[in-house]
């Protein structure tokens, strides 16, 4: 799919059959898997992505998907609490509650999790620029069930760089925004050893239209230069790297996913240990969630996604995801509704109970051709390594659009494919079917948002206006030192402060961002 | 009457509101380029008053709206009313995105002359385009 050309048999002599360089599942390199026993020792996570409108119907889908055995959630949050912007603000106008669910305030997220206690679950948080208050909420929503931060186990998206590349979502200029990372890290580390501060995150740069090597290689780079700024910071690899975590695309071309997963534990493994120094096997050792490919879904023939996300989802377990979301059949065009998101929970679960391709760890190790196609993954990932290496580094990188521009031209390419018919989609360029009926779809209903705008001043009404003033001070002082925000953060959600509050006060100290768009 | 240089069309490709899904959106930008036409991408997160200033400004024939947020029903009409209002009533507007079937025909009673979906073929839009763009283009001469 990338365009990386393909032989039409693989054998022995393809392959250095080096021991080494595949090795053993839970042993570096890690090419193999992260843990000895892989899916016989446990299973993988599902983990279902949700959310939409306002806390009231995100909870009652979060409280489905539990009960139809989803074993973590994961939360998706709307347009105005992803960029910063809270319910009543003029540029959330009819975007509240559409992509995701909308939260304000620690008030909001108390209802998100009514009914969840927090020490038996593990919940995944898809927010970047306002990641730090996210935590700040969901730590407090634990406090309040009788739940210390040390015992909260899962994670958040935190992953700023690829805003920058392919998300674009945003509140500050590049280096405050990194700075809010490290805090995080540095944070975590400290006070949450159960937390994944970050998910060093391909799958946005995959949507966005890069190849399976441009997803890895970015992906990586991004990773390593959280790394650094860490170590920058003073901290030990070997207190945070452990807890870094990665989020993957499994797009539909079979083999090439199952090759860059593996590709990349094994870049990871050795980068940790040779180039930062990393001495505890746990820092070596990538691990990651997955989402089937959503850009892979079409609208025309939507049960045809039904087999496009159960290939996708194979690929990711064949190579060795911890954690998986899988796609429904309806999200070309909408949120899925509860019986498409069934049915992608069932994938997982016949894919799990069924297939028998859990029974052993890495299945496909030692195949001629996926053990080729893994080295030159790694290969192509190196050869990006070197050309953002010669830019400065993915920051320098980023501001002068290199992964932006790979990804537009590669979007392109994949597009006159498409246009040429130089490659099928199903239903889509070939197989079409004419007169289809549409599929019932999702609705937001457009009066959630005043439901939501009404919460936000109810909230407003009941706090202690000083208070929540004192802390938003108090947190615009510590933004313009070197200090970590997260406790100034913590304190002003506590007096109720909104989201959207305090992002404007982060922003009156480090400014904020526009892209400069290459296409 | 026609020209040997004749004015090229103008095409302001825009992402209104807080959507930051712009894979589409360049891809076309660039076709359209490609198809030698005059494209002024308007970037990310534009208010509807942003993007009918460009519209105007850039004196454009036409503007595409890509929206992938489902907010398409408020920032459209938004989009279209300022434009009236301004006394433009002659760019072709044209949406793509991830719009649902029942709302297209709401969005083409507003004036939207065309709804892309997914799976819309780029020659199909540019021809669209250059073929609406050009219609307004004998008008004006």
């Amino acid at each position: 799919m990338s365009g990386h050309p393909i032989e039409p048999l693989y054998t022995a002599e393809d392959t250095a059959a080096d021991d080494e360089r595949i090795g053993y599942p839970g042993e570096y390199p890690f090419t193999r898997g992260p843990y000895p026993s892989m899916y016989r020792g446990r299973l993988w996570t599902m983990r279902q992505f949700a959310g939409f409108g306002t806390v009231e119907e995100t909870n009652e889908r979060f409280h489905y998907l539990l009960d139809h055995g989803q074993t973590g959630l994961s939360t998706a949050f709307d347009m105005p609490t992803l960029m910063g912007y809270d319910s009543d603000h003029h540029r959330s106008l009819g975007e509240v509650g559409r992509e995701g669910v909308a939260v304000d305030s620690l008030d909001d997220m108390e209802q998100l999790f009514a009914g969840i206690p927090l020490g038996g679950v593990t919940t995944s948080m898809t927010i970047n620029a306002p990641a730090a208050i996210l935590l700040a909420f969901y730590v407090l929503v634990a406090e309040e069930q009788g739940i210390p931060a040390e015992k909260l186990g899962g994670t958040i998206q935190t992953d700023i760089l690829k805003e920058y590349i392919a998300q674009k979502e945003w509140c500050f200029p590049i280096e405050p925004a990194m700075r809010l990372v490290t805090d995080m890290i540095e944070w975590c580390s400290q006070k949450m050893p159960r937390w994944h501060p970050v998910s060093i995150s391909g799958y946005h740069i995959r949507e966005a239209g890069s190849t399976a090597q441009q997803e890895l290689a970015f992906t990586l780079k991004d990773g390593f230069t959280y790394v650094e700024r860490a170590i920058e910071r003073g901290l030990d690899v070997d207190d945070f790297a452990p807890r870094l975590s990665f989020f993957f695309n499994a797009h539909i071309d079979f083999f090439e996913e199952i090759a860059k997963y593996r590709a990349a534990r094994r870049i990871w493994a050795r980068e940790m240990r040779d180039t930062y120094g990393a001495k505890r096997e746990e820092s070596m050792r990538l691990r990651f969630h997955a989402q089937t490919a959503g850009v892979s879904l079409t609208a025309q023939q939507p049960l045809n996604n039904v087999v496009r996300t159960s290939l996708e989802a194979l690929a990711a377990v064949l190579g060795g995801t911890q954690s998986l979301h899988t796609n429904s059949f309806d999200e070309a065009l909408a949120l899925p509704t509860e019986e498409a998101v069934r049915v992608a929970l069932r994938t997982q679960q016949i894919i799990a109970t069924e297939s028998g391709v859990t029974n052993t760890a890495d299945p496909l190790g030692g195949s001629y051709f996926v053990e080729k196609l893994t080295d030159e993954m790694e290969q192509a990932a190196y050869g990006y390594f070197a050309r953002i290496d010669e830019l400065g580094g993915m920051v320098e990188a980023i501001r002068r659009n290199f992964p932006q521009r790979e990804i537009a031209d590669s979007a392109f390419t994949y597009q006159r494919e498409l246009d040429e018919r130089k490659r099928i989609v199903v239903g889509v360029n070939d197989f079409i079917q004419d007169g289809e009926e549409p599929t019932p779809i999702l609705k937001i209903d457009a009066a959630l948002e005043q439901k939501q705008v009404d919460r936000l001043q109810a909230t407003k009404a009941r706090r202690d206006g000083a208070a929540v003033e004192r802390a938003l001070a108090e947190l615009k002082r510590a933004a313009a030192t070197e200090e970590n925000l997260m406790p100034s953060i913590i304190e002003a959600a506590r007096a109720r402060a909104t989201e959207g509050e305090m992002i404007v006060a982060m922003q009156e100290v480090f400014g904020t961002y526009t892209e400069s768009p290459v296409f | 009457m026609a020209t040997a240089t004749a004015r090229k069309i103008r095409v302001v490709v825009a992402k209104p509101g807080l959507d930051g899904h712009d894979r589409g959106a360049k891809i076309i930008a660039r076709a359209l380029r490609d198809a030698g036409m005059e494209v002024i991408y308007t970037g990310l997160h534009q208010t509807p008053e942003q993007i009918a200033e460009t519209v105007i400004q850039e004196d454009a024939d036409a503007v595409g709206l890509s929206i992938l947020s489902g907010a398409h029903m408020t920032l459209v009409p938004r989009v279209v009313a300022l434009l009236a209002e301004q006394g433009v009533d002659d760019v072709l507007v044209t949406v793509g995105g991830t719009i649902p079937a029942d709302d297209i025909p709401e969005l083409k009673k507003l004036g939207v002359a065309e709804v892309f979906t997914p799976g819309a073929g780029t020659d199909d839009i540019v021809d669209f385009i250059r073929a609406g763009a050009a219609e307004r283009h004998q008008n004006t001469d």
